[in-house]
């Protein structure tokens, strides 16, 4: 185990640059996700410190060595691929066994490692079938066992879970993260799926186009985003934004489209009548005789609570409800945001305003 | 069944039960049929009966303008004492062993080498096709003026970059007439085996050597350990048919050497086609080329248990 320093890394395909100087720290132990859509480079910056991509500029150490131009095999980590990468001419103990073999271990040595990682990951019946005979999530358990057998300072995982239905996918975040907890190793995990990322992370690193949005802890990004794309980004159902400006005519409101009065705790300094955009979280939604009027336009019960899709100043919006309430399409309903939980970000430039 | 008789409900309602012919029409079995039945009878007029015919006339002393008798094992018998029989079953598995076995080193080596990233790949591909594309008779024509005795490019660059003094005499000579065939032919048969395996490495997932590199793998290791077992199936396929073409070359030897010097180049389809054809005695002829099924036959046989081993391959996929 050791820490992980990235340092102003930046990397270039050609003249296009895809990383624009990306810094994250990660200590000894930590489970850092890095999240974000596609194309936003998280996979290139998790090979490049795989050593897979070389690094056009910046740092990347492991523990206390800088690793620019260390092979990857002296790299002491170990990766899970997204199509696990498992060699399918080798049973599941010779794919784990492999990396040991290739360090000349002892025939005994391999099969104490292998058994080892087997009975961490409930493989050891498995041991001696092919890859095509497993199922989907003993494929990802074998591609993880291959990465303990190894006892690697760092875990990499690139997107692992893409390629499970969706009933598996929870079930193997539950064990990733049970696994974590029990070995400690410090985890790198690139994923797009923001869930996958709130529920699994010590750190989240949000990325987009190359630089990092957002570091923090996962309530931490969903409580206090520091920009509009990481507030979009983060949650489910994502959250509502809506246009318009700060009025502080006596008590602070925000006024929406088409003159909607929305309630704000206090405007930023200097804010009477700026251009700014209001962001509501549909979970942070009651209905309240106060509130903003709007017409229901979709009801979608899920069971545990319920999502409304609703017109709000003209713009859509979308709120969820754990209480259960009759709405029919059409109905008009009074919408208020939590004031509290109300977050404000900046016309032009995303950023957040309010603390 | 029942969805058979839905499919055509006017005549069965109108005869009761459908009748035997229009049930020929509807059933998907019989459909299978009717599809492989043109193929099947081109195979069967084509190769199956010259193929039946073939062995049958090993079997009578026919001669071109007289009708054979049957003579049982006659023309085997004196095969079996006929040296120059043996001497081209000799020179036919030093020749298919030899030139495979080249053609297998370089194609496999090429094909790593097409594999890789470069500049004008897909032009570079298609260029190495071109021994392929060439008629053989054509190559062999050319071959014939690279090896001629006096013309010879070969021989006259070397003479003059001062390693040799006098031309080689390329199809004169026993040693070098066999060498030179066995050049010529894999010159031809490398682009095959290259283009194959090519295909093959096409199908090896990147992700597998960027595993196999985490993993400690260096070059040699990732070819050994996955490259070379992941083309395994390829390569017997690949390798079976070259065998086979080797084995049962004709062309290239006839344009070029006709069998000679002395016999040194003929190979049991050369010979055979000499005994058949140019002297007229189509059983002897008939039976050196059925003599070549066993080894056919062997060379099947070995490519085809090889890739039954292959455990790796079977079970279900869930991907």
């Amino acid at each position: 185990m050791s820490s992980v320093q990235i340092r102003d890394v930046r990397k270039s395909f050609g003249n296009f640059e895809v990383l624009h100087g990306v810094s994250i720290p990660i200590e000894d132990g930590e489970f850092v996700v890095l999240v974000g859509p596609s194309g936003c480079g998280k996979s290139t910056l998790l090979r490049m410190l795989a050593g897979l991509e070389n690094i056009t500029s910046g740092t990347i150490s492991i523990g206390e060595r800088v690793v620019n131009n260390v092979q990857p095999k002296e790299r002491d980590i170990a990766m899970v691929f997204q199509n696990y990468a498992l060699y399918p001419h080798m049973t599941v103990a010779d794919n784990m066994g492999f990396s040991l073999k290739l360090r000349g271990a002892k025939p005994e040595e391999i099969s104490t490692g292998v058994k080892r990682a087997a009975e961490i990951l409930a493989l050891t019946p498995l041991l001696d079938r092919y890859p095509r005979q497993l199922s989907g999530g003993q494929r990802q358990r074998v591609a993880m066992g291959r990465a303990i057998v190894r006892d690697p300072q760092v875990f990499l995982f690139d997107e692992p879970l893409s390629n499970l239905d969706a009933k598996l996918r929870v079930a193997m975040r539950t064990e990733i993260k049970e696994l974590h907890q029990r070995l400690r190793t410090t985890t790198v995990y690139v994923t797009h799926d923001q869930i996958e990322a709130m529920t699994m992370a010590d750190k989240i690193v949000v990325m987009h186009d190359g630089i990092v949005e957002q570091m923090g802890s996962p309530l931490e990004l969903y409580d206090t985003p520091a920009n509009q794309f990481v507030a979009g980004f983060i949650g489910s159902p994502a959250m509502n934004f809506l246009k318009g400006s700060v009025k502080v005519n006596g008590a602070a409101y925000f006024e929406g489209p088409n003159g909607v009065k929305l309630p704000l705790k206090s405007a930023p300094a200097n804010s009477d009548g700026k251009p700014a955009v209001y962001g509501v979280r549909p979970e942070h939604f009651t209905i309240a005789d106060d509130g903003a009027e709007a017409e229901i336009v979709v009801v979608e019960p899920t069971g545990s609570e319920t999502q409304v899709f609703a017109k709000l100043g003209g713009e859509q919006v979308v709120a969820v409800f754990r209480e259960r309430h009759l709405f029919n399409p059409g109905d008009k309903v009074r919408l208020k945001p939590d004031p509290a939980l109300v977050h404000l970000f900046d016309d032009s430039t995303g950023k957040r305003l309010n603390s | 069944m029942s969805t058979v008789q839905t499919s055509m409900p006017a005549r069965a309602a109108a005869t009761g039960e459908p009748s035997a012919w229009s049930r020929l029409q509807g059933n998907r079995n019989w459909a299978a049929f009717w599809f492989m039945l043109p193929t099947a009878a081109f195979l069967i007029l084509f190769l199956a009966y010259p193929l039946g015919l073939g062995v049958w006339m090993s079997f009578t002393d026919e001669r071109i303008g007289r009708a054979g008798a049957f003579i049982g094992l006659e023309n085997y018998q004196w095969l079996w004492d006929d040296s120059i029989f043996w001497l081209s079953v000799f020179n036919t598995l030093l020749y298919t062993l030899i030139a495979s076995a080249i053609k297998f080193a370089i194609g496999l080596y090429l094909a790593l080498l097409l594999n890789r990233h470069m500049p004008f790949k897909a032009i570079i591909r298609s260029i190495v096709l071109i021994p392929f594309i060439v008629p053989t008779v054509l190559s062999a024509i050319a071959f014939w003026w690279i090896y001629d005795s006096q013309f010879s490019i070969i021989s006259w660059s070397l003479i003059k970059l001062g390693i040799i003094h006098s031309n080689i005499n390329f199809l004169g000579d026993t040693e070098w007439a066999r060498a030179s065939v066995i050049f010529a032919n894999v010159w031809r048969g490398v682009p095959f085996v290259a283009i194959t395996l090519l295909a093959g490495l096409q199908t090896v997932s990147p992700s597998l050597y960027e595993a196999a590199t985490l993993d400690g793998a260096t070059n040699w290791q990732r070819f050994r350990f996955i490259t070379y077992p992941l083309l395994t199936p390829i390569i017997a396929v690949v390798m079976t048919f070259s065998v086979l073409f080797t084995f049962t070359d004709f062309q290239l030897i006839w344009a070029l050497t006709r069998g000679g010097p002395v016999n040194a180049t003929h190979l049991m389809a050369t010979l055979s086609y000499q005994r058949g054809i140019i002297s007229g005695r189509l059983g002897e002829g008939a039976a050196i080329a059925t003599a070549m099924i066993p080894f056919l036959l062997a060379a099947i046989a070995i490519s085809w248990f090889g890739m039954q081993r292959r455990k790796w391959q079977q079970g279900s996929s869930n991907d």
